[in-house]
């Protein structure tokens, strides 16, 4: 099955400033992936990268097995801080969307509309912000897209208006085959609608799979102190805590845990991913010093 | 994507045809009066002879109107590149909507060829319109300007005919390659202006008058070419200043003219004066024989072998080089095209 998005040594330079290095990855079809990391990561870039808004400077991109930008039609884009135009009313929006998009779909774009009780006659400025990401996400959602992008679409929205937000996404996922790639930083929101997550630091992936599969396979151990060479070897350290007398471990292992002497407590996706994002200044050194030059 | 265009393009696009058709409609009321009384008026004074005069009096009444016209109608280009243009990409960019509006199913070079062509079209019909009742209007005028508001001069010629559609589609692509390059609105604006002003500015003065050869000629010295004849007090030198007209060429542009003397040689630059061999104290030059007129003066100047020696593109050229001005704008306008294709596909995100 082709990826949905399969990146090799992908970069994107501005002027002498490398935005994103030697990023290699893959998103496979059928999920709704969520792609986190802290400022900086590069993670806007890989997406407009994948949405053809920008050119690679180097390496390999393709989206549904294509180079992008030509295959405009099949990808839709929500952008950072979901821009609409301030003068068009929210029907305008609409019939932007039926004219410059082939496979537009105006029943559902409707429909959409109705359910979130907007008045087609608004003018978008006199919209609040979430009503304005509603209103980008049902012009992602009528184009409908094989492949739905979103650039931190809920990062400038208050609690309540990002939780209608993504549960929209949520139903439309639900409704029809469609993937969806979303970047966030805000972790807890991620955990609510993603089946698939990327941790994107410094332009690397340090981790990449279905959410439950991480889950399961990623614990926390706390008990006496005790020097990581002393794990058996089937388990990989993520992250690593000590104290005088007690050490926290973050591991990955297939195996089942049977030494009695830890404390075994299931990660939240957060604790998960924060685990990994501590490892940074040890696994990333010469890439952090990169992007700080 | 033609509805989207006009969508965003109908408010100025309104605002813009509106003014246009009141200044139009102002012209067109006043232009067939000033028309008939140009014609009554000259049906009068070839009877007599005295259509100089005539030319001055109409002239000067309607100078303030004829200056602020040409001025209008070439400001409008400039008005099309810095509201049109200019805005045309950075107001996307700087309101994120570009990310929006190129996600669509259509590509971002499809989205730039409506829009520069739709608008582009605009722009260009409404110079079209306002040079064309502008040139219609002014008729009357242009046969009885100043040397120095000549038909061919730089300020006129410019306000004339087809050139200001050229100066449209020019300035537009410029506001819009500019916004490209600058990609915020007020800087792009800014610089969009004082390049279009150089551009206006270097085009009549170092490239126009090399479209065709100028006529080199001289004249006799006579009413036209003649700026001023002093005699001083007392009877002694006559000086005489020649001025930027040749005579038999109205509304040509006159682009350098000077006095020389019996010898060939050259005495007088454009405004300056010069003394002249003729004697101030006796004869039709000196005040006491100028009861009979100053061409008795000119005549006696003349025959002491005083010329007016000019270089001139006459008025015959007029359309000619109106051609040439517009293509040469054309490619302007074409090459700046094509450096925004280039430039959407490679430089903006």
């Amino acid at each position: 099955m082709t990826p949905v998005l399969q990146a090799r040594q992908l970069g994107r330079r501005y002027g002498r400033r490398w935005a994103l290095r030697d990023c290699t990855l893959e998103i496979p079809k059928g999920h709704v992936t969520g792609l986190v990391g802290p400022n900086g990561a590069g993670k806007t870039t890989l997406l407009k990268l994948a949405s053809g808004q920008l050119a690679p400077s180097e390496g390999e991109l393709r989206v549904l097995g294509e180079r992008p930008g030509t295959v405009l039609p099949k990808v839709g884009f929500v952008a950072q801080d979901t821009p609409v135009y301030a003068g068009l009313s929210v029907g305008d929006h609409l019939t932007l969307g039926a004219r410059l998009n082939p496979t537009w779909d105006a029943r559902l774009a409707a429909d959409r509309i109705a359910e979130l009780g907007l008045d087609p006659r608004q003018k978008a400025r006199r919209l609040s912000g979430g009503e304005r990401a509603q209103l980008a996400l049902t012009l992602g959602l009528a184009k409908r897209p094989e492949l739905l992008i979103l650039d931190e679409p809920v990062a400038s929205l208050d609690p309540l208006a990002r939780r209608e937000f993504l549960q929209g996404l949520m139903e439309a996922t639900a409704a029809d085959e469609f993937g969806v790639v979303l970047s966030s930083h805000l972790i807890a929101d991620l955990e609510r609608v993603c089946d698939f997550v990327i941790v994107l630091v410094d332009s690397r992936v340090l981790v990449a799979g279905e959410v439950d599969v991480l889950l399961g396979s990623h614990h926390r151990l706390t008990g006496p102190r005790r020097d990581p060479d002393r794990l058996p070897s089937g388990q990989y350290v993520v992250s690593a805590r000590h104290t005088d007398r007690q050490s926290t471990y973050v591991i990955r292992t297939d195996e089942p845990i049977l030494d009695p002497a830890w404390v075994v407590t299931p990660l939240t996706l957060e604790d998960l991913v924060l685990a990994y994002m501590e490892r940074r200044p040890a696994a990333g050194r010469r890439a952090g010093l990169e992007v700080l030059r | 994507m033609i509805w989207l265009t006009w969508r965003q393009f109908r408010g100025s696009a309104v605002l813009t045809a509106a003014l246009v058709a009141v200044c139009a409609t102002v012209l067109a009321m006043t232009g067939p009066g000033l028309a008939d009384r140009y014609a009554r008026g000259v049906a009068a004074c070839v009877a007599d002879g005295t259509c100089d005069r005539f030319f001055d009096r109409f002239f000067d009444e309607y100078q303030l109107l004829f200056v602020l016209v040409g001025f209008v109608l070439l400001a409008l280009p400039a008005f099309i590149g810095l509201f049109w243009g200019a805005p045309l990409i950075t107001r996307e960019l700087e309101a994120g909507t570009h990310l929006l509006v190129w996600n669509q199913g259509v590509s971002r070079v499809r989205w730039l060829a409506v829009k520069l062509g739709l608008i582009g079209l605009i722009a260009v019909a409404m110079a079209c319109v306002a040079g064309l009742v502008v040139t219609w209007w002014s008729r009357p005028l242009d046969g009885s300007a100043v040397p120095e508001l000549a038909q061919m001069t730089p300020v006129v010629f410019g306000a004339r005919g087809v050139v200001p559609m050229g100066y449209a589609a020019f300035a537009f692509v410029l506001g819009v390659t500019v916004g490209m390059l600058v990609r915020r609105t007020l800087p792009a604006m800014a610089l969009t202006l004082v390049v279009f002003v150089a551009v206006q500015v270097a085009m009549p003065t170092l490239v126009r008058p090399h479209f065709m050869a100028p006529v080199s000629a001289t004249h006799e010295l006579g009413r036209v070419n003649v700026g001023g004849l002093h005699v001083q007090q007392g009877g002694g030198e006559v000086r005489v200043a020649i001025q930027p007209a040749v005579p038999g060429e109205a509304g040509a542009w006159v682009l350098s003219t000077e006095l020389v003397d019996g010898s060939g040689k050259a005495v007088a630059g454009d405004g300056q004066d010069a003394p002249v061999a003729v004697s101030g104290t006796s004869g039709p030059c000196s005040p006491q024989g100028a009861g009979a007129g100053l061409d008795a003066c000119w005549a006696e100047i003349n025959a002491l072998g005083y010329r007016q020696r000019a270089l001139y593109h006459p008025i015959d050229r007029f359309w000619p080089f109106q051609w040439i001005e517009t293509g040469l704008y054309a490619g302007l306008t074409l090459g700046l095209t094509w450096l925004s294709f280039w430039l959407i596909r490679r430089r903006l995100s």
